[in-house]
């Protein structure tokens, strides 16, 4: 019996939405396992690391990743799959581009493990006790992994071949993916496989888009009820459509939330925040610092909604140093 | 593919080389990867070096040029063009600024040889991106925008019509003639305003080759040098300007009896009906009704008086409209004049609060012949003053105000001083702080001031208070501290004057955004260069001329409008202008027709293809500003020059050896 290509599926700091994703191909998960051999796959099955280590160099056709990379641990096992893998796919807005586990750049690990293990509202810990990584017992010790001091894309630890965007990617980018790798038509290396061209032109309220927009006021979704028909944008809703890639046939915004920039910048965009501000800036009515000010507040959190899915591998790169 | 890139580092004589060790920096290029070829040289602006950038291409086979000297502003088209003789496409030149912003602004002479082997290996790095352009040639439109009918407008308007060309002139007041046609006498000859003015005003009136728009706005500019669209707003006059012929007879017959409004012109010292002239050389010589006083304009109930005194004329209209009129022109002149400082600002000189303190401007109305008192000059009771002060500097070269001199105050309140002088015999005092003399004639005439007994006082102006603090219409004392003789000086007098100085118009600000120009921090429209291109803006094809650009008298101004129209004239003249291919586009497949870019541009060169959706620049509307490639969110747009490439790469490269 011919043997099927081989496949692995790997989580590092993730929700478990990519691999929701996979399991979302509902029926067509048997089109995959019908031409591919899942030979990893954690969060489904059982395997074990040992078993991946045994196999030879190169001997997985693709691995996709999905999960930001925190831990010593992530790395590890980040560069063991890139040295079985032919072709590893960062898979998802965590490994593309940081995602929300990228958020925490604006602040140390210190601040953080003193914020959840002992100033957090819910957390009562009079001793103080933060987790450790060494752990003794009698006789029995361990090591556990390390939390690095940044998050970092899947690109900033090993070497990617492809990025699928999307939190999580659609189902219908993970099978025209699937499909491409097995028919062996794959784009340039690097390449993100989703249509390099921003969310509006798949977008069916786009005619329904002013040419000119001037807004005295943001808004945010739960402050209004949106007209299902009009341009997003138009009714005061930061929509980043304009400066996202598109490929996501813009459900987020049939279902009448604005985009929120998931997939990431298309290819032309250095810094997809920077290209959000300036272009949600270009919509403000106000000439005058107090108008500006006013409109401005309608955006409570700037870098959460310019840098939502982007802030590790933005040029600035968040308040805390890579090193 | 690898480039073979020429660098030249320019010793500019001692201008860089001084600060730049030349040698050594063009020694570091040479190590540079693509550089084929590094030369240091004295000049490479003079023909010699020129020369050897063309012969260089040639015998080395060079493909980029890169020469760090001076400012592109100065010597890119030098050498751009030397490249283009050379044998390859002149964007292929890169230009390193290393003397304005390296050798004459360090001290350090390692850190500034160290800087510009940063700013030349920046070059290095982005000319291999460059892309061969080519430049656009459109043709001039040959009429002129002129704005403003003061002495500037006109004369421009004159000269550019007497060349042949058509000019529309438009005026926001009822009449051309501006600030000039209020004066009396002008300094320092005191030939007469109204006489050398209003022959020039009824030339324009008359010339087949200007349009004459009064009582008008300029409401929207679009397009760019050689092809403006302009928009402008001819407002109600409620008086059919064709058939009126000016005889009054609308204004004799009016319903009030009696003139009852303050009249603008007169800078309200006189009266004036609804309906009115606002002087008699009015130019247009057409009545104006005023909609805020005339009865039928508020109420529709009025006996219309007025109607019936113009007859068959028939030149009433009460109905009318604002009228908007589109011209295009190729050229455009601002001339839109200043205001006068408001001496109110300077509460402790008493203007607003006791009546007998006037302004200059107030005091050329009243000794004019056509002013409200007939050339009377009197104190507002009627009766001759004894004694006059005349205040210099207010509003200029204050502090608290405008640190500026506004040039022309001097000489005209020394003028003020003679004529005050001539037609009451009272004792003048002219205080002031420095007597600014500088002009043909213009110290003869203050010699001459002198010599005709008026006070000459150095001292900047304290106070000026009331004798009787009862009686704010009585004589007043003006408290100065006098600097040559190092007394403080307490004079009474019944009449104080104001030299008030120049302003910029109030809604210069809102000229300069319509017209895409710049203004220096007073408001003043800012010129190209301040010797080298006096009456240029850094808008191509807009000129200035008189106070706009700041204060200056009257034959400054003239002189200043001629060279405006020179300019325009030189650019009608040449038929055609080359325009910088720095212009953006649409990268079709990657626009996603999401409409930002279209209200961004100031030059509205953007539209919307419906059929494709998406968006399309009209190069020829493009100034290659910037602004939609800045805004499109998905980097569809770019712009030639200044690719994305292009400058990473010179980041990258002037960062390289961090």
């Amino acid at each position: 019996m011919p043997t099927k290509p081989k496949i692995g599926f790997y989580w590092c700091a993730s929700c478990g939405g990519c691999e929701e994703s996979v399991v979302d191909l509902a029926e067509d998960v048997l089109m995959v396992t019908a031409a591919v051999d899942i030979i990893f796959w954690p969060c489904a099955m059982d395997f074990k690391k040992a078993d991946i280590e045994a196999m030879p160099d190169k001997s997985i056709v693709a691995t996709l990743l999905n999960g930001a990379i925190r831990s010593s641990e992530q790395e590890e096992m980040a560069h063991l799959l890139r040295r079985k893998s032919q072709v590893l796919i960062a898979f998802g807005s965590c490994a593309h581009t940081g995602g929300i586990p990228g958020l925490a750049n604006q602040f140390t690990c210190e601040q953080i493990m003193k914020y959840v293990y002992e100033e957090c509202p819910t957390m009562v810990n009079d001793q103080k006790t933060h987790p450790q990584t060494h752990f003794k017992d009698g006789n029995r010790e361990t090591e556990l992994p390390v939390i690095r001091n940044v998050v970092r894309a899947l690109d900033q630890v090993v070497d990617v071949d492809y990025y699928i965007p999307g939190c999580p990617p659609t189902p219908k980018l993970l099978k025209e993916a699937v499909l491409a790798l097995l028919s062996g038509k794959l784009p340039p290396k690097g390449s993100v496989l989703a249509p390099n061209i921003a969310v509006c032109q798949q977008c069916k309220r786009n005619d329904s888009k002013p040419q000119d927009i001037s807004l005295t006021e943001f808004k945010r979704p739960h402050q209004i009820i949106a007209d299902p028909d009009i341009c997003l944008l138009a009714q005061g809703l930061p929509c980043l459509g304009p400066a996202t890639r598109g490929g996501c046939d813009a459900v987020c915004i049939q279902g009448n939330m604005p985009c929120t920039g998931c997939f990431g910048p298309v290819d032309n965009v250095h810094d997809h925040g920077a290209k959000i501000l300036s272009y949600l800036a270009s919509t403000a009515a106000g000439k005058e610092e107090k108008d500006i000010t006013k409109t401005l507040a309608g955006i409570p959190d700037p870098v959460g909604t310019f840098y939502r899915y982007g802030l590790a591998k933005c040029l600035l790169r968040g308040k805390v140093s890579q090193s | 593919m690898s480039n073979r890139i020429g660098v030249y580092v320019c010793h500019c004589g001692t201008n860089i080389a001084s600060m730049v060790d030349c040698k050594a920096v063009a020694e570091y290029a040479a190590t540079l990867p693509g550089v084929a070829l590094s030369r240091d040289y004295k000049y490479m602006c003079s023909d010699p070096g020129q020369t050897l950038i063309q012969q260089d291409i040639k015998e080395h086979k060079l493909d980029r040029i890169i020469v760090s000297a001076c400012s592109p502003l100065l010597h890119e088209h030098t050498f751009r063009n030397a490249t283009r003789q050379g044998g390859i496409n002149e964007f292929f030149f890169q230009m390193v600024n290393i003397r304005e912003h390296d050798a004459w602004v360090h001290t350090d002479r390692a850190k500034a040889t160290e800087k510009a082997k940063d700013l030349i290996r920046a070059a290095v790095h982005r000319v291999p991106f460059h892309k061969p352009l080519e430049k656009k040639t459109v043709p001039i439109k040959p009429d002129v925008l002129i704005v403003g009918g003061g002495i500037a407008g006109i004369h421009a308007a004159l000269t550019l019509a007497n060349a042949g060309k058509k000019v529309y002139l438009v005026e926001r007041d009822a009449t051309i003639g501006g600030h000039m046609a209020k004066f009396d006498k002008t300094f320092p000859t005191l030939d007469c305003a109204a006489c050398i003015l209003t022959p020039k005003m009824s030339t324009v009136k008359t010339h087949p080759n200007i349009t004459m728009w009064t009582y008008s706005d300029v409401t929207k500019v679009e397009g760019f040098v050689g092809n403006y669209k302009v928009t402008v707003r001819r407002n109600p006059r409620y008086i059919i300007e064709e058939l009126c012929v000016g005889c009054s007879e609308c204004v004799e017959a009016c319903v009030f009896k009696e003139p009852k409004f303050p009249d603008e012109f007169n800078l309200g010292l006189g009266k004036r009906k609804p309906v009115f002239l606002p002087f008699p050389q009015a130019t247009p010589l057409v009545a104006v009704i005023d909609p805020e006083t005339c009865i039928q304009l508020k109420t529709g109930k009025c006996k219309k008086t007025c109607v019936e005194a113009c007859g068959d004329r028939k030149a009433i209209d009460f109905s009318q409209k604002a009228e908007e009129k589109e011209i295009e022109v190729g050229t455009i002149i601002l001339s839109t004049g200043f205001k006068i400082f408001d001496a109110k600002r300077i509460p402790y000189y008493g203007y607003g609060t006791y009546s007998n303190v006037f302004t200059a401007l107030d005091i050329e109305r009243l000794v004019n012949a056509s002013g409200p008192t007939g050339g009377e000059l009197v104190l507002r009771n009627g009766q001759k003053p004894k004694s006059v002060a005349i205040v210099h500097c207010v509003g200029s070269r204050d502090e608290n105000t405008n640190k500026y001199c506004s040039r022309v105050c001097c000489m005209y309140s020394l003028k003020l001083a003679h004529l005050v002088k001539e037609r009451t015999g009272a004792e003048v005092y002219n205080f002031y702080i420095d007597m600014r003399t500088p002009g043909k004639g213009f110290e003869e005439f203050y010699s001459k001031v002198s010599g005709e007994g008026v006070h000459m006082i150095r001292g900047k102006v304290a106070d000026v208070f009331l004798e009787n603090p009862a009686d704010k219409s009585g004589r007043m004392i003006v408290q100065a501290e006098d600097t040559l003789l190092n007394i403080m000086r307490k004079v009474p007098v019944d009449m104080v004057v104001l030299g008030v100085g120049l302003e910029a118009q109030a809604d210069a600000n809102d000229v300069r955004r319509q017209f895409n120009i710049s203004c220096s921090t007073e408001g003043w429209f800012l010129e190209r260069h301040p010797k080298l291109a006096p009456v240029n803006t850094f808008t191509d094809g807009i000129f200035l001329a008189g106070c706009c650009q700041g204060p200056k008298d009257i034959p400054d101004t003239v002189a200043q409008a001629g060279a405006a129209a020179a300019e325009a004239l030189a650019l009608i003249d040449a038929g055609s202008v080359e325009l910088e291919p720095n212009t953006a586009f649409v990268v079709e497949q990657e626009c996603s027709g999401c409409k930002t870019c279209i209200p961004m541009c100031p030059y509205t060169a953007i539209s919307r293809n419906e059929d494709k959706k998406i968006a399309v620049i009209n190069e020829a509307l493009c100034k290659g500003c910037g602004t939609c490639v800045a805004a499109c969110p998905s980097g569809a747009i770019k712009q030639n020059l200044f690719e994305d490439d292009e400058i990473f790469e010179e980041i990258n490269g002037v960062l390289a050896h961090v």
